[in-house]
């Protein structure tokens, strides 16, 4: 995959980070990401972000559960084998609402897990370049792509004076591969174990 | 400057002057350290308990459902009992993660991690009674309709016990994705500040490749969103179809319209005994006081009195039911078999009103339901009362049925029946075990999220806003 050049800078606040987002954006850099340990509530409308459809997906993984079950079970019960239930009618909606209900949510969320992961690019074995091991820690890695045009000595500063606490340049590629962890560079090394 | 103010008069929900690495060290540290002597004697435990378990079941499977003390009349007892006991059980982990989520309730952060993997293997246990009470397992497949060469011979979806399997199986998996999904970030957590090759590895398989992206959080926000208004009616279903076995018979003492909500509430009362039994072990042994506080534990015990009350009406207005319907069999059961405390099972009944109806309302008082030991007790003492429920429900209602000549007035379980309860135990305990020591037990990534707004070093910091005049406040805070 093709590489590309970055320019990272990391925050220790989320609160000295917006005003950050904002200007950068303003400068006209395009922010490549913001790798953050937790959600922050707003940093998606900051940099620019489009809202996710992900419910949308969900609802219609929902009705696709309920139209299935309604449809199964009317064809199972009036059509393949009419069973004979003490005279009771073959067409027992309200007997069917739980399953069709469970079968509603069953579908709605295994769908949506799916195509978050299918969406994310998340599955086990898969590994993308991290350009911080303390991203998911306490750090906020605003992380920018670099052009031809790019001085980065320059937006290296230039986020230095918007309270980056450490600022660097990564060459990476872009995207996941099939990888293994465990050849990552350690953050302790040679930590000292406290007995919990 | 992003201005994040919570009253002073509200507790903080993380004690201490914690900043994120902190509270990372604090929850992951146990996950990096050796376990303790305590921890391996409680797993040990666990195991051969589950060995025993292992071996009640391999008896029934071998020789049949006569490994039981189960007659003719008294159909359902252990195993049935057993298993709504789990079901309920479970259901606090969900109200937990998805109600107090839609009520935006910053509590939950604190322990939704962990009654979440309660919730999960409650429902192991759970699944495993009506699963071999089947007698032939092995022919546990025919509950699934799927086209097959009896007929093809269909499940009926007309019964109560097949909307079971459903309501179970769903519940079972959206919990667990629920969890899972929870659970990506702070194993990306652990994977980047492993120090040994092996965790990193394991963790890094575990993690999904979690970046923290934003648009990922985005997405990861919208997910939790939605698996809560979804597992919300969910997990009120689960339980309604649980009562619905009952309810939808004809059997005196189970033939009531007021079973769903009853077992419901029951279900919650149950799941929060059992996630306090839980978290105080926790935090006790993992150091977290910090994070689990006092404050939470009030919080759940507010949901014990709440419930148990509500179970207190429930029971109360069958008995008045029994009296008020005039029907003779319903008053028979419920005066009879279950009030009269001299009837051959009225001390199960007379337990069940102590434990679930006289003793919560101890926790009226603020002392009470800030102190640990009496929460600890009165945990232990709500499980078994609501255990005694489900064994009154079932066993009191059929041992006398219409038949005076089949009655079966002493119906007492096998030790295999005993066995196979105390192996669920084991199979809960190991899992729980396991859980403690190789996952995040605290939601690190949601504990953070709420850190600024409700720890104690940022709530003092907050706290001179109140005394500040507006001129002042303005001043600092307008750009």
């Amino acid at each position: 995959m093709a590489k590309k050049k970055f320019v990272v800078g990391c925050f220790d606040d989320e609160a000295v980070l917006f005003p950050a987002v904002k200007k950068v954006r303003t400068a006209g850099f395009k922010i490549h990401d913001v790798y953050t340990p937790f959600a922050v509530h707003g940093l998606d409308h900051a940099m620019g972000l489009r809202e996710t459809s992900l419910h949308t997906a969900g609802f219609i993984y929902g009705i696709t559960g309920t139209s299935t079950a309604i449809s199964c079970i009317s064809w199972i019960f009036t059509k393949d084998w009419p069973l004979n239930i003490g005279g009771k009618p073959h067409f027992a909606l309200p007997a069917w609402i739980p399953i069709i209900f469970e079968l509603t949510v069953l579908f709605a969320a295994v769908g949506m897990v799916l195509t978050f992961c299918y969406l994310c690019q998340l599955a086990p074995f898969v590994k993308k370049h991290h350009f911080h091991a303390r991203a998911t820690d306490d750090l906020f890695v605003m992380v920018i792509e670099c052009t031809d045009k790019t001085n980065v000595d320059d937006l290296k500063a230039f986020l230095q004076n918007n309270g980056a606490v450490e600022t660097d340049v990564q060459i990476a590629e872009e995207g996941w591969w099939l990888g293994r962890y465990d050849k990552d560079e350690m953050r302790f090394e040679n930590k000292q174990i406290v007995a919990a | 400057m992003h201005l994040k103010y919570e009253s002073q008069l509200r507790e903080p929900l993380v004690y201490g002057d914690k900043t994120y690495a902190q509270v990372t060290e604090d929850i992951v540290r146990p996950i990096e350290a050796k376990p303790t002597k305590l921890w391996y004697i409680g797993f040990y435990i666990s195991v051969a308990l589950l060995m025993f378990g292992v071996y009640s079941v391999y008896r029934e499977v071998t020789y049949g459902i006569g490994q039981w003390n189960l007659n003719k009349t008294v159909g359902w007892g252990w195993d049935i009992t057993n298993f709504v006991w789990w079901v309920g059980i479970g259901h606090a982990g969900t109200l937990i993660s998805a109600i107090l989520l839609l009520f935006r309730q910053g509590w939950r952060t604190g322990v939704n991690r962990a009654a979440e993997a309660m919730t999960i293997f409650a429902v192991m246990c759970a699944g495993q009674f009506p699963i071999f009470h089947m007698g032939r397992v092995w022919m546990a497949f025919f509950v699934l309709p799927y086209p097959n060469s009896r007929g093809p011979l269909w499940v009926n979806f007309n019964s109560p016990l097949l909307w079971d399997v459903f309501a179970i199986s769903t519940y079972f998996t959206v919990s667990l994705l629920f969890w899972y999904s929870g659970l990506i970030p702070d194993f990306a957590t652990v994977r980047d500040r492993a120090f040994t090759k092996l965790r990193k590895r394991l963790y890094g398989i575990a993690s999904f490749g979690w970046t923290g992206s934003t648009k990922h959080w985005q997405r990861h926000e919208s997910l939790s969103l939605v698996l809560a208004g979804l597992s919300t009616p969910l997990v009120l279903s689960v339980h309604t179809i649980v009562s619905f076995d009952f309810a939808t018979s004809v059997i005196p003492g189970w033939h009531t319209t007021i079973f769903p909500p009853y077992f419901v509430a029951g279900a919650i009362f149950s799941g929060f005994a059992m996630v306090q039994t839980l978290m105080i072990i926790v935090r006790k042994v993992f150091g977290m006081e910090d994070y689990v506080t006092i404050g939470h534990i009030e919080a759940m015990n507010k949901v014990i009195v709440l419930t148990g009350s509500i179970v207190g009406i429930a029971y109360l207005t069958e008995l008045f039911m029994g009296w008020y319907s005039q029907n003779k069999y319903e008053g028979y059961t419920f005066w009879y078999s279950r009030a009269n405390l001299f009837s051959p099972y009225g001390w199960s009944y007379w337990g069940m009103m102590a434990c679930n109806v006289l003793s919560p309302q101890i926790f009226w008082f603020r002392k009470m339901r800030r102190n640990i030991f009496v929460t600890f007790f009165m945990s232990i003492i709500v499980n078994i009362g609501m255990w005694f429920e489900r064994f009154v429900i079932i066993v009191t209602s059929l041992y006398r049925d219409y038949l005076p000549s089949s009655w079966s007035v002493y119906y007492s379980p096998s030790i295999y029946e005993i066995g196979f309860y105390a192996g669920t135990f084991g199979l809960f305990f190991t899992c729980f075990f396991l859980f403690a020591k190789y996952f995040p037990v605290i939601a690190v990534a949601e504990i953070k999220y709420v850190l600024k707004t409700t720890g104690e070093g940022y709530k003092n910091q907050m706290g001179k806003i109140e005394e500040q005049k507006l001129e002042e406040f303005v001043h600092e805070h307008a750009h």
